[in-house]
């Protein structure tokens, strides 16, 4: 067994953030992450941070758009925590060597971006993400900080308290990709789950391989709640035939969306007639599928992009990976010819239950980044406001975890306090299959023994349990293939619960979930080889997929109005008076449990007043 | 929250777990698991049958556990074309509908994360932007050379890393503004010179590629040294770094070893210009009056 005082989970921006800062603290820090740190997916995000750096510019100024941007969903303590920290955090940055793009006077560039009400978004080239991952990964090298890369992480090790709220995680369990060996990683003082996007529930998703929701699956089963798991971001510029992603910095830098008769879109059939292209996310995806289901769309599916108008010299200074993504994965040089895209799944909102500290409401267990719902973003992130996230999100994970005296926390975590049952019509049974025949909770290892086991112990047992896991994979001589599973699950994702949402397709894809995961009952890895298995590094993800897709699916289902990235055919309004709140779902023994939180929309200063969101 | 459940839908966890009921339905579940992946095997056959266009892969194929595997092998699959379709899809289609087994490093899929340099037809490639319809067939994919195959098309990638951090690969310098809001100026220009070095993703197909590399294990290699140009070169670092910088770079295993073949160059999937920031370094090098090897 490993040890030490904090593990982080995860080696994208959040997680490196948070071992530095971790680290900073004083505490003996290691990072567990299934792929090597600068294979992050952080490494893909193009756009920019948001930072209000500028004198004319301010916080409160970020904050507003933030908790617009969100239609009132987001939480404001934990979206001022974001404006306030966030101008430090990004300089500190550009001290740590980040080649940003920079002005004529040597200072670093700021762009307008979707949803801003000042061109807030510093940038490097349309690289932001890679520039900021390498800038983390060298500290990461400078302080020493221990990295067991390709260890893929599959459970936590927490006390098996009958109420989450009394819980606490002592490590975690993690399986050698390289040697396929299952060791525990004890933590002394906290994990940090910084896992990243889900993205792979879905078919056209932006997001890497990888990103299959590990984290936040993780810790449901151990016991947090999925905060607002339906509020699903599609990013409107993706390339038709593969999902990547074409920087909102396009549209920040000028381009213009057009339909199949030329039409300026935006404006012309009024989707948003002050900010046109620059509109927040979900009210340009929507528009693009509204063109597209009117037939205006080109060959039926996508829009044009164009910005050969800007000029190449602006073109190659801003935007430059542009011109290569378009090239190689679309065929398209966008200097010549506009460029075709649509929306695909690209953020998730939802995830992880915790505060604006990152703590949840399991003692020592922690959440940063992407996987984690804070909630910074509520139902519709702004773009610029995912990096963000994950460095100050990160840094104070990483203090909390680390032993440093952290304010008391605004938000509140668990079922505590103001919360409501919910009540949901499903068509099918929902949760894990089989339970109370062979399926024992995360956790579950120290049931038996009370309350006397230590830390270490506990984490023992829960290797043993997954050991016993995994080898019955393995010795499986048949059955399903994961990839049969995964790909059915992707399908009816994109296919049901995509940027428009119905009813009577929600429930479509919750029987489709149902039927895989009984297909998944009898899942069976066909390599038999302990080397560098990643039939069986997929098939522990595909389970995580599955818990995910149920818990997006079943927010959408419960959620009965529209806000923010979350449309519904069958209310086609905001309803503050019933929906000013969060979904949240527990894992009940396998069996996922519906309540509410209300939102806080008490800020520092000032209570946001929900106002209807125009562009 | 109180789901309610239609009453045709059984309630599983009423079953005892050895009742003949539970045994019947698991063998049930089996047959249909069975039906389902041999008719998924079936079709992915006929597809590529069928399909006017068929790529021909021959993919390299070792594993040190497996018996049939540990002698190396190359495995031929044929997969359906479509349009866009590179050498990544290709294999994970294969993957996903042939052999589960077949092993290989993939992420992002748009050329940022490095993890897909592969061999394909001769040359150091990323799978993910390597477009089948420019390669003749069969298209042949093999894992990097000069270095250790971990399995499959998996390569161990320690001693590059090492490399890598060999050259104190993080910024350093001595005179940071006071003030945590305040940033260092960069010159436009400068930010320019320095810009290609930044976009390494540390694929190693540079050092896969470079004769040198291969045979002097220490020569620290086409990436290593561009990141500590990315370095040397960015104007915030200052004079008292850069003397640090090249003291490392001048070390025997260090830029002198380069013999300007522009294989490294070649390949960048990145389009960095590795050669000429190695020569630029040696230039550097000789005006700083440092030793030659």
């Amino acid at each position: 067994m490993y040890e030490h005082d904090v593990i982080v989970v995860g080696a994208g921006g959040a997680g490196l953030r948070a071992a530095i800062a971790a680290h900073e603290e004083g505490a003996d820090v290691a990072i567990v992450s299934k792929l090597h740190p600068v294979r992050s997916h952080t490494g893909a995000a193009e756009g920019g941070i948001n930072a209000a750096l500028r004198e004319a510019d301010s916080w409160e100024d970020h904050a507003y758009d933030t908790m617009k941007g969100s239609d009132y969903l987001a939480d404001a303590p934990a979206a001022e925590t974001l404006c306030k920290d966030s101008p430090k955090e990004t300089i500190k940055l550009e001290h740590w060597g980040m080649a940003f793009s920079r002005d004529d006077d040597g200072r670093v560039s700021q762009r307008p971006f979707g949803g801003l009400s000042f061109p807030r978004t510093t940038y490097a080239g349309a690289e932001t993400g890679h520039q900021l991952l390498h800038t983390m990964y060298e500290q990461l090298v400078k302080r020493g900080i221990k990295v067991y890369d390709e260890w893929h992480v599959t459970r936590l090790a927490v006390s098996d308290e009958e109420r989450p709220e009394d819980r606490t995680c002592h490590g975690i369990v993690a399986y050698d990709v390289q040697t396929g060996k299952i060791e525990g990683f004890r933590a002394r003082n906290g994990v940090i789950l910084a896992t990243g996007g889900l993205g792979q529930v879905y078919d056209h998703t932006t997001n890497a391989v990888a990103n299959t929701g590990d984290g936040v699956a993780m810790a449901y089963r151990a016991g947090v709640p999925m905060e607002d798991m339906e509020f699903i971001q599609f990013h409107p510029t993706t390339l038709p035939s593969t999902g990547v992603l074409i920087t909102e910095g396009v549209r920040g830098e000028g381009g213009i969306l057009y339909n199949e008769n030329g039409e300026r879109f935006m404006f012309e059939y009024g989707y948003a007639n002050n900010l046109g292209e620059l509109a927040s996310r979900d009210v340009v995806s929507r528009a693009e599928l509204t063109e597209v289901n009117e037939g205006r769309g080109i060959e039926d599916e996508y829009v044009h992009l164009d910005m050969r108008h800007l000029g190449e010299e602006r073109i190659i200074d801003r935007l430059e990976n542009i011109i290569h993504l378009s090239e190689d994965f679309e065929g398209v040089n966008p200097l010549d010819a506009p460029m075709p895209v649509k929306p695909g799944q690209h953020y998730a909102m939802g995830g992880v239950e915790t505060d604006e500290n990152g703590e949840t409401c399991i003692t020592g267990l922690y959440a940063a980044g992407e996987c984690a719902c804070a909630s910074v973003h509520g139902g519709n992130r702004l773009g610029g406001n995912a990096l963000p996230e994950l460095i100050v999100f990160g840094k104070r994970a990483g203090h909390h975890a680390a032993g440093k005296d952290m304010e008391e926390a605004k938000i509140t975590t668990g079922k505590v306090g103001d919360y409501e049952e919910a009540e949901l019509e499903s068509p099918v049974q929902l949760g894990e299959v089989g339970i109370g025949e062979d399926v024992v909770a995360d956790g579950g290892a120290a049931a038996d023994s009370g309350a006397s086991v230590s830390g270490a112990d506990l984490v023992q047992r829960t290797v043993e349990d997954e050991r016993e896991t995994v080898d019955a994979l393995l010795e499986k001589e048949d059955g399903i293939q994961h990839a049969e599973i995964r790909e059915r699950v992707q399908k009816s994702m994109t296919r049901n619960v995509n940027v428009f949402r119905e009813e009577e397709a929600l429930k479509d894809a919750l029987r489709d979930i149902r039927e895989a995961r009984e297909l998944y009952q009898d899942v069976y890895v066909g390599d038999k080889s302990r080397t560098f298995n990643t039939d069986l590094l997929q098939t522990l993800e595909t389970r995580n997929i599955l818990d995910i897709a149920e818990g997006i699916t079943l927010g959408a289902l419960a959620r009965n109005e529209f806000r923010g990235a979350h449309w519904r055919k069958e209310y086609q309004e905001r309803r503050d008076e019933e929906w000013l709140k969060h979904t949240l779902l527990s894992w009940n023994d396998g069996e996922p449990e519906l309540w509410y939180k209300p939102v806080i929309l008490e800020g520092e200063n000032k209570t946001y007043e929900p106002k209807v969101r125009s562009y | 929250m109180s789901t309610q459940v239609p009453e045709h839908v059984e309630d599983e966890s009423s079953a005892e777990s050895v009742s003949p009921g539970k045994q019947k339905r698991d063998q049930k579940k089996r047959e249909r698991a069975q039906r389902i992946q041999e008719q998924r095997e079936a079709e992915a056959a006929e597809k590529a049958r069928s399909e006017d266009d068929t790529y021909h892969l021959k993919v390299f194929r070792y594993d040190p556990e497996v018996p049939e595997k540990q002698e190396p092998r190359f495995d031929d699959f044929y997969v359906p074309y479509k349009q866009g379709m590179t050498v990544l899809d290709a294999l994970m289609w294969a993957r996903d509908h042939y052999d589960s087994s077949l092993t290989f490093r993939h992420s992002c899929r748009q050329a940022i994360c490095g993890s897909d340099a592969l061999f394909v037809n001769g040359s150091q490639r990323l799978g993910c932007k390597t477009q089948l319809s420019d390669l003749a067939e069969p298209v042949r994919i093999e894992p990097l050379p000069h270095a250790d195959v971990v399995k499959d098309l998996v390569v161990d990638m320690e001693h590059f890393y090492d490399q890598m951090e060999a050259v104190e690969p993080y910024f350093q310098t001595n005179s940071l503004p006071d003030g945590e809001l305040d940033e260092q100026r960069q010159t436009r220009e400068n930010r320019e010179k320095v810009k290609m070095s930044t976009r390494c993703i540390w694929c190693s197909a540079c050092m896969s590629s470079c004769n040198i590399a291969a045979g002097d294990n220490e020569y620290l290699g086409p990436a290593a040294i561009n990141k500590a140009y990315r370095f040397a070169m960015d104007e915030r670092e200052g004079e008292d770094m850069k003397q640090r910088r090249l003291e490392i770079l001048e070390q025997e295993h260090g830029v002198w070893r380069c013999q300007t073949q522009f294989s490294c160059t070649e390949v960048c999937p990145k389009d960095i210009p590795l050669t000429e920031h190695i020569q630029e370094l040696k230039r550097e090098a000789i005006k700083n009056n440092l030793k030659f090897w």
